[in-house]
This record gives C-alpha cells, sequence and structure tokens, in this order.
C-alpha cells in the first residue's frame, strides 16, 4: 500500500479517453486517506482490456476543498478512489 | 432539426429496447453452444432477486441496535458481519459493503454522481428519485439543502458526511435508533427502519 491512513493526498487532474471511476468534481483536490478499501480489479484497466489489480483508498474531502471558501465547513465527502488517481500532497 | 422526435422526454424506450436485444442475442449465443440454459438463467435471476430485500438492511440495523458487538463488526466489515444474520454476499464479490453510522454529530448520507450505485443486496432496487441526475447532482454540494427537500432538518451543529459510491464499495447508513424503543424487540425495531433511513434521506 502507498498510502497510510490520515494521509495528505491530492487528486491528480487528468481526463482519460476511456472509462474511470474518478468523478470530475474530485480532480486535482487536496484531501485524506481515510483507510484502505481493499486491492480491487482497476475499473480504468478492465475497461481496457487490460486488467490488473490496484488499491483502492476512501478519501474524505472537505467541502471548502470541493466547492470553495464559501461552502459550508461542517460538510465532508467521502468517496473510493484507485490508487493511480492519486498523489502525495505536497 | 428533423421535427420527428418532437416529444420532449429521453429516448429510454431506444435505449432499454437495444439492450433487451443484445440481452436477448447473447443468450441465444450461450444457449446455442450449450453453455447455459433458460432454467438456469431463471433459478439464478429469482435467488438474484428474492435475495435481494430491504429487509435485510432493516434487520442488520436492527440487530446493531441491540448488539453492540455486532455493531462494532458491521461497523468494520459489514460484508462479513451480515454473514451472521445469514446474508451471504459472496456472489456479489468483489463488491464489498461499507456501514456508516450517524451519531448526534454527525449525519451520513449515500449517492453515487457516477451512475447508480447502490446496495443492492440490503436495500433491493434503488428509488426512482436515486438514479435522478438531480439528486446525484445535488446532494454532493448541497446535502443540507437535499436533505431538507426530504423532511430533513438538520441542527445546524450537525456535521453532515456525503458519501459518493465511486467503485467498489456500496454504503449502508446506521442510523441512530429512534427515542422511546428501550422495551421493543429486533422484530419491532426492524419495522421502524425504513429505506431512506438506510440512505440517509430520512430520520427514524
Amino acid at each position: 500500500m502507498r498510502f497510510e491512513p490520515g494521509e495528505r493526498v491530492r487528486t491528480r487532474v487528468m481526463n482519460p479517453d476511456g472509462h474511470t471511476r474518478i468523478p470530475v468534481y474530485l480532480r486535482g483536490r487536496p484531501g485524506s486517506i481515510v483507510r484502505c478499501a481493499g486491492v480491487f480489479p482497476f475499473s480504468d484497466a478492465v475497461v481496457a482490456g487490460r486488467p490488473v489489480d490496484q488499491a483502492l483508498y476512501t478519501v474524505m474531502f472537505s467541502a471548502c476543498d470541493l466547492w470553495g471558501a464559501d461552502a459550508d465547513s461542517s460538510q465532508t465527502l467521502a468517496a473510493d478512489l484507485y490508487e493511480s488517481y492519486l498523489e502525495k500532497d505536497t | 432539426m428533423s421535427d420527428t422526435h418532437a416529444h420532449d422526454h429521453e429516448h429510454d424506450h431506444d435505449a432499454s429496447a437495444a439492450i433487451s436485444n443484445r440481452v436477448k442475442a447473447l443468450v441465444a449465443t450461450l444457449e446455442s453452444k450449450g453453455l447455459v440454459t433458460e432454467a438456469e438463467i431463471d433459478a439464478t435471476v429469482t435467488s438474484f432477486l428474492t435475495g435481494a430485500q430491504p429487509a435485510n438492511g432493516f434487520r442488520a440495523v436492527a440487530h446493531a441496535w441491540t448488539d453492540p458487538g455486532f455493531k462494532t463488526r458491521l461497523l468494520a466489515d459489514a460484508t462479513t458481519a451480515v454473514g451472521e444474520l445469514g446474508i451471504d454476499l459472496s456472489h456479489w464479490a468483489p463488491v464489498k459493503i461499507r456501514a456508516v453510522e450517524n451519531t448526534p454529530e454527525l449525519h451520513n448520507v449515500i449517492v453515487c454522481t457516477l451512475c447508480s450505485c447502490y446496495p443492492l443486496s440490503l436495500l433491493g432496487p434503488s428509488p426512482t428519485w436515486y438514479k435522478s441526475e438531480a439528486y446525484r447532482s445535488r446532494v454532493v454540494r448541497d446535502p443540507r439543502g437535499v436533505l431538507a427537500e426530504f423532511g430533513v432538518q438538520l441542527p445546524p451543529g450537525k456535521n453532515v458526511r456525503v458519501w459518493d459510491s465511486t467503485s467498489e464499495l456500496r454504503y449502508i447508513v446506521v442510523p441512530e435508533r429512534p427515542a422511546g424503543t428501550a422495551g421493543l424487540s429486533e422484530a419491532e425495531l426492524a419495522a421502524l427502519v425504513t429505506t431512506n433511513g438506510l440512505i440517509g434521506t430520512a430520520l427514524l
């Protein structure tokens, strides 16, 4: 596993031609790792005909990091994102 | 622009007819090659549909309310924990279930913004609104506003968390146990649980 619970990450900005499981509104955003959900067949690669397993992480985002400083600070959002969608937040 | 499609709704009827024709062609091919029989397909569909019932989710939540040890196991690994109730999710693999708990400080709500992923095994088929673009696009941006439209008024201090089911996990909300239910049996408690309660769009 590349990321540990609590670790700060940033989602990659990407626009692949094929299938992907990272919604556009979650691209390029800072968040933190909640936990690794396990290793699964990586959807993007499966659909492309090159199946490979990959770690899937639950990542937590604050509403302000998704929607701007005027968003409700009591809101958070979690999503399950494959390792290749994520990079360390530096 | 041609006026031959002057009706103002989307073409779901065309899309479902196309899928239906593809499925029929696929089934005919598999049958002609001796890989499956119609009886086998019927048996699989029947067992799938009879197994995927909201009663499963209601039972799991009522059991969690009455058995703290089970609740701990449910929150840690719901896929395995519901097996204790005889709910077998092995044929849904690799998809896993995760249960998230409402508390006095936190309210949870689930959505699938990419399509309509839903804990079918524990809640049966999803409500139509759950699949609507309006719900999927708005609940991630303004959960309090959307919940208010469902009649759920959260107090200002309460945190709200949206779970976007983007991948191989399906979520259920474990609602807070309703007040004044101390004397109720597990079956009576299960009767208080609702589908919207387990999605997070209702309080119990």
